[in-house]
């Protein structure tokens, strides 16, 4: 039990979600307006509901949603904001007040992981400890809103229109996380890692020690690159070719394997779409143009770091 | 061999630019398909997966209201004027700075930071802001590079940091793998030897920083028909 698990923060979220597919409903300049309210409409029940309803259902609703986007459906609404004349005058006169809502996130991220995951009375937790990070943003969310309607004394559905403003303008992006570790979960049903491993491990020549270095972490990079996930690609990667191989065979450290593989598989992380919440959702919320913009000022970092990672582990795995 | 065939059709789907979340789904169902799954299970499967999965999308949903409400009144222009008090900035050492900070603290098993939290409302204003105060005015392309690089600093400041902290999920998942083949191995000298790549991460980033701070330098010269500091 705990006072502020994650699920009434799911709520919370899914309740804004469908005020937005309200807001949208109700703009009747919208050429697209059922199709997009109905977009956000079955993602904000799928954050209430998702708990209790079959997964089956919501597994059609997530169907209904792709179908929606894919052909073109989920569309902008014009919600309209301040001139850039309008936001210096009030930046002006709020000043360096303005930082204090927003720097309540980190705060409350920081006593989140000091303090609150410790707090329990008679076996009731204060907040969730399983997922401390998450829940810590999202009470930070809720104190920096609150802080922030008491500084700017903004009536209560300019943040409605102002956070499905942004919303919209990162689209049906938003689900992509959620869909691309659905499939990660479905590959690993499926068997794909055993069957990857096993190609990687016949293609190379594994059996010298420094051959077989450079195959286990270009194996993480690979894999990672595919699935968009350096813990899915560990455990196949490692037990494929790093445990029998580097481990086994020749005797390397399997502590220094581990740790410097894992980072391997973070260069892939680096470079990947399919690891959407780090490298498409930025995209959309930035507001750039091209859709790879980040993970092109990614490419040089993660092939440097991985090199790095190669070397290091060539020279130390088999000495320490 | 043809359990591969969800990553050939992500591949492919990905290089003939198809709706992202329809190639998603559909490499999703073939896989199944192709596992022996029937149609319903493998909607039950997503859909069970896409519920437990609501936490990825949950912090970006909350600080949409409050992100937005606090740059209707300004936030984004502040930091810009806050940055230029600050004489010595660049949009390069705002980021770099930033991802030392992101590193040291998630480290310390201190999550503070993320797309939505921080780079959206400060950390880009921040970067573009320096910028603006060398350059004047700074062309769409510039903006694009910095804000891109922002994401880059966020991602590179999280990613080779974490492993540093023993009670991040993925030395978990490392120490309960080996665990399961009986292999003695512990979580501290795991989480040293992510130091390293650690400290090489945030020299790399650095630069990228330099090189970054360099690209703008060099609009600046090759642009001096704009106008120059002052202006917005």
């Amino acid at each position: 039990m705990s006072l502020f698990s994650l699920n009434s923060f799911y709520v919370l979220a899914g309740v804004f979600l469908l005020a937005t597919a309200l807001r949208v409903a109700m703009d009747k300049e919208h050429a697209r307006r059922w199709s997009t309210a109905l977009f956000w409409g079955l993602l904000g029940v799928s954050f209430i509901f998702g708990g209790s309803v079959p997964p089956s259902v919501v597994g059609y609703w997530v169907l209904a949603m792709t179908v929606l986007a894919a052909s073109g459906r989920v569309a902008e609404s014009r919600e309209r904001t301040t001139s850039k004349q309008q936001r210096l005058e009030s930046s002006g006169r709020l000043k360096d007040r303005l930082f204090f809502p927003a720097l309540l996130v980190p705060a409350a991220a920081i006593c989140g992981s000091l303090f609150l995951g410790r707090i329990h009375w008679h076996g009731i937790r204060l907040i969730d400890s399983t997922n401390g990070s998450v829940t810590s943003v999202a009470i930070g969310a809720v104190l920096a809103l609150a802080a922030g309607m008491r500084l700017t004394r903004a009536r209560a559905l300019v943040p409605i229109g102002e956070g499905s403003r942004l919303l919209q303008s990162i689209g049906w992006a938003l689900i992509l996380p959620q869909a691309l570790a659905a499939l990660g979960g479905l590959f690993a049903r499926a068997g794909v890692g055993a069957v990857v491993a096993g190609l990687v491990e016949r293609a190379l020549p594994a059996h010298n020690p420094f051959v077989a270095v450079a195959a286990y972490c270009l194996g993480m990079m690979a894999f990672t690159i595919c699935l968009g996930n350096a813990l899915a690609a560990f455990a196949v990667v490692t037990g494929g070719i790093g445990v029998p191989l580097i481990v086994h065979a020749h005797g390397g450290n399997p502590a220094i394997m581990a740790a410097l593989g894992m980072l391997s598989g973070y260069c892939g992380t680096l470079l990947t779409p399919m690891a959407a919440n780090f490298n498409i959702v930025p995209v959309m919320l930035l507001e750039l143009e091209d859709k790879n913009a980040v993970i092109r000022a990614q490419l040089p970092i993660a092939w440097a770091l991985f090199v790095f990672n190669v070397l290091l582990m060539e020279l130390c795995v088999y000495r320490f | 061999m043809i359990k591969l065939i969800g990553i050939f059709v992500i591949a492919a789907g990905f290089a003939l630019r198809f709706n992202t979340l329809l190639v998603v789904l559909v490499a999703g169902i073939i896989t199944g398909l192709v596992a022996g799954m029937p149609f319903n299970a493998i909607m039950e499967e997503f859909g069970r997966l896409f519920v437990v999965n609501r936490y990825l999308t949950l912090p970006i949903v909350m600080m949409l209201p409050v992100v937005g409400l606090l740059e209707r009144y300004g936030l984004r222009e502040r930091a810009e004027t806050l940055i230029r008090s600050a004489g010595s900035a660049t949009a390069g050492r705002v980021l770099l700075l930033y991802t030392g900070v992101r590193q040291i603290s998630i480290a310390l098993g201190v999550n503070v930071g993320g797309h939505a939290g921080a780079v959206r409302p400060l950390i880009a204003p921040l970067a573009e802001g320096a910028a603006r105060v060398r350059n004047g005015t700074l062309s769409k392309r510039m903006v694009e590079a910095i804000r891109a690089h922002a994401a880059a600093a966020e991602n590179v400041g999280n990613f080779f940091g974490e492993d540093i902290f023993i009670a991040v999920g993925s030395i978990l998942l490392m120490k309960g793998f080996f665990d399961g083949l009986k292999i003695e191995v512990s979580s501290w000298t795991m989480a040293l030897w992510g130091i390293p790549t650690a400290i090489a991460a945030f020299v790399t980033m650095g630069w990228r920083a330099w090189i970054l701070d360099r690209r703008i330098a060099l609009e600046n010269e090759t642009a001096p028909a704009k106008a120059k500091p002052k202006a917005l």
